[in-house]
């Protein structure tokens, strides 16, 4: 069998900014605006971050620039009380779902405060071992399935994960308990340095679904109408108690892995400036929205400004945060320090205290 | 008529299953979970009966995959549930150990307490029974340099019950391990009642003034023989302490036997390189170093995988072994 052809990109919205797909009526200009607003808000984060980075403001910084359509769409799809499970490239999501400009930025300077979501919002704090979090996102769905209600989990991972024991693990789980989970898979070509081909003889990482009778669709990840409606259709279902759905959202990371790498080295940039002309999420839907007769200057110039200040709100209330805590450390390894904590800190703050006097 | 207190005498493995289903029913959010643990009541009945009692949602037989049954039990764990997961055999872990590393022992203080992790994982382990390679593994030792996580090992089954519902209700992690070789050697009375043994306090298994011998799991028994045999023949008495807890330690108790004898026999089955021997040892030198009148003394396994079973006994620490460190700590 033809896995190319069995999971064929799904796409609503082409490059060109035009409707291929029936349902992409289904769109509102209020939504498509909101997709928009979004999506400029993730890359300005971003573009801010990368830049805070270099000035050494903030330390290693993990970009997602190219990304957005997937996160920003995927993360509109889900609702208040439902369960978000990040990886370390996955800010657009979550600040999109609601998590605090504040505390992204506390986590990019090494503050425990910065994988504390708001009140509220049910994140978790970045996933760095790889797959892992499809676990905890199939046995929080599961808990919420034993307490009935139709709150789902929406997990994040990339195309490296699928190698890992834990991604086969999480989706067997799921499929066996009926878990009302959606594993929504960013597939940007590489990890770190190793391109989907060296990673695995798989032509789609939606076909591992197969494996496990798990509904998977392969989308356009850049085209935002895309994720949005298969997410939502995905979100429905596990809803619905139809238990969960594998997306394969194909996308690009234009920059580094992190801003502790040299892309260069492994692959021709050139190919990355060239999709950022073609392929990019953010101009796909301008030319859309100006098909559309929905584009506006002044309405974005509005959003910069918005979006500028909210930043440099955030960026301001990272700086005045107050200084970090060794107590923070401490008190929560356990509900209730043991006398080997205690005694570690007490003698941590005497010998402190003697240096400084 | 008056009602007195029902006890009955029971096994290790016995008390556990009554831990497991007072806790289930007592609070809703108990749930057991793991391979085998349903229908087949666990490879060691641990969990027989359990399945037919409180039903398939509540006692739950998972697919084979450690790192998944302790990974979903984070999720579990987090979003308002106690599971309890069992290893099959402490040597059958390894797979989830990153669970356990990188997540379960971490989440409360990657949020500062907004999500924890109250969850137990059980196993049987240690050598002893003839039992196939990989499954006779004591590597306690591994687990208690997890920040964030207690290790709890009962020798009997008052203890077994007792520290097992101590460690469902306790708001973090717990590693339980259960030394397989005891679950059916000897029965102790066990309480129908509910009741719980403090984590975190070791027990008197014997009181003396001369040496004291420091232990644990399926090496508690066998210390006692040792040290029965020993007392038969010498005039020495010797003070014998089960930690129960090997994080976090008893260090009171430790301290207070060793102020009071100066000699000190560490008695595990585990290697001995970074062991819990040294770790004791290193208590000791904090809490009581002046007090030694002799080199503290210890019998380990060796630092060698555990060997298949024909020679299992030679790697154990045997009764001439312990009675032989008895002697080298009294006659320094």
């Amino acid at each position: 069998m033809n896995m190319l052809e069995k999971f064929p990109i799904t796409q609503y919205i082409s490059e060109e900014g035009k409707t291929v797909h029936s349902e992409a009526t289904d769109i509102t200009a209020d939504l498509v605006k909101l997709f928009y607003e979004k999506m400029l808000r993730a890359r300005m984060m971003d573009k801010k971050c990368v830049n805070l980075q270099r000035q050494g403001r903030i330390g290693t910084y993990v970009p997602y620039e190219g990304q957005e359509a997937a996160q920003v769409g995927s993360a509109l799809a889900v609702e208040k009380g439902d369960w978000m499970f990040p990886t370390y490239r996955d800010h657009a999501a979550t600040m999109t779902f609601g998590h605090s400009l504040r505390n992204l930025l506390l986590y990019w300077v090494g503050r425990i405060e910065g994988g504390i979501p708001p009140e509220g919002k049910n994140i978790f704090p970045p996933a760095v071992p790889i797959a892992s979090q499809l676990l905890h996102a199939t046995g929080v769905a599961w808990a919420e399935k034993k307490k009935k209600t139709d709150r789902v989990s929406l997990v994040y991972f990339g195309d490296g994960a699928t190698s890992e024991g834990d991604f086969h693990e999480g989706l067997n789980f799921a499929s066996v308990f009926k878990v009302p989970v959606v594993f929504f898979n960013q597939n940007n070509g590489y990890a770190i340095s190793v391109p989907m081909e060296k990673q695995m003889n798989s032509k789609t990482i939606a076909q591992k679904g197969l494996a496990y009778e798990i509904p998977s669709i392969r989308i356009d990840g850049n085209d935002i109408v895309a994720v949005y409606l298969e997410t939502k259709k995905a979100v429905e279902r596990a809803r619905n108690g139809e238990g969960p759905t594998l997306i394969e959202a194909v996308t690009w990371r234009y920059g580094a892995h992190t801003t502790a790498d040299d892309p260069s080295k492994y692959r021709d940039q050139a190919e990355s400036d060239q999709r950022r002309t073609t392929g990019d999420p953010l101009l796909r839907l301008e030319k859309y929205m100006k098909n559309e007769g929905l584009w506006d200057e002044e309405w974005v110039t509005t959003m910069e400004n918005k979006i500028t200040n909210e930043i440099n709100t955030a960026l301001e209330e990272m700086q005045n945060y107050p200084d970090p805590s060794i107590d923070d450390v401490f008190e929560n390894v356990f509900e209730k320090p043991t006398w080997t904590l205690d005694e570690q800190l007490k003698q941590h703050r005497s010998i402190k205290r003697g240096q400084m006097s | 008529m008056t009602t007195a207190i029902q006890v009955r005498k029971l096994t290790m493995v016995q008390a556990v299953t009554d831990a497991l289903k007072t806790m289930l029913q007592e609070d809703e959010s108990v749930i057991v979970l793991g391979e085998d643990v349903g229908k087949n009541g666990g490879v060691f009945r641990a969990t027989e009966g359990l399945f037919d009692q409180f039903g398939e949602e509540r006692v739950i037989d998972t697919p084979l995959a450690e790192s998944g049954i302790v990974g979903t039990s984070i999720g579990l764990a987090i979003n308002g549930f106690r599971p309890i997961a069992e290893m099959q055999f402490l040597g059958f872990i390894y797979p989830a150990f990153n669970q356990l590393m990188t997540h379960a022992t971490r989440m409360r203080q990657r949020t500062m307490g907004r999500y924890t992790v109250p969850m137990v994982i059980r196993a049987p382990y240690g050598a002893g029974v003839k039992a196939p390679e990989i499954h006779s593994d004591s590597v306690e030792a591994l687990f208690t340099q997890i920040p964030g996580l207690k290790v709890v090992i009962p020798s009997n089954a008052y203890d077994a019950k007792g520290l097992l519902i101590a460690s469902i209700e306790d708001p973090d992690p717990v590693l339980f391990l259960e030394p397989m070789r005891s679950y059916r050697s000897f029965r102790t009375e066990v309480p129908e009642e509910k009741y719980t043994v403090e984590l975190g306090k070791a027990s008197y298994q014997k009181k003396g003034n001369d040496v004291t011998v420091l232990t644990w799991g399926a090496m508690v028994p066998d210390t006692m023989k040792a040290v029965e045999d020993f007392e038969k023949q010498q005039s020495a008495s010797c003070e014998v302490i089960d930690l129960r807890t090997l994080y976090p330690l008893d260090k009171e108790t430790i301290q207070e036997s060793v102020e009071k004898t100066g000699r000190v026999v560490i008695v595990h089955e585990a290697p001995a390189t970074g062991g819990m021997n040294a770790e004791i040892i290193s208590v000791i030198n904090d809490a009581a170093f002046f007090y030694l009148k002799a080199p503290v003394q210890k019998v380990t396994g060796f630092d060698t995988p555990v060997p298949v079973y024909s020679l299992e006994k030679e790697y154990l620490p045997s009764r001439e072994k312990i009675i032989h460190a008895i002697n080298q700590a009294l006659s320094y």
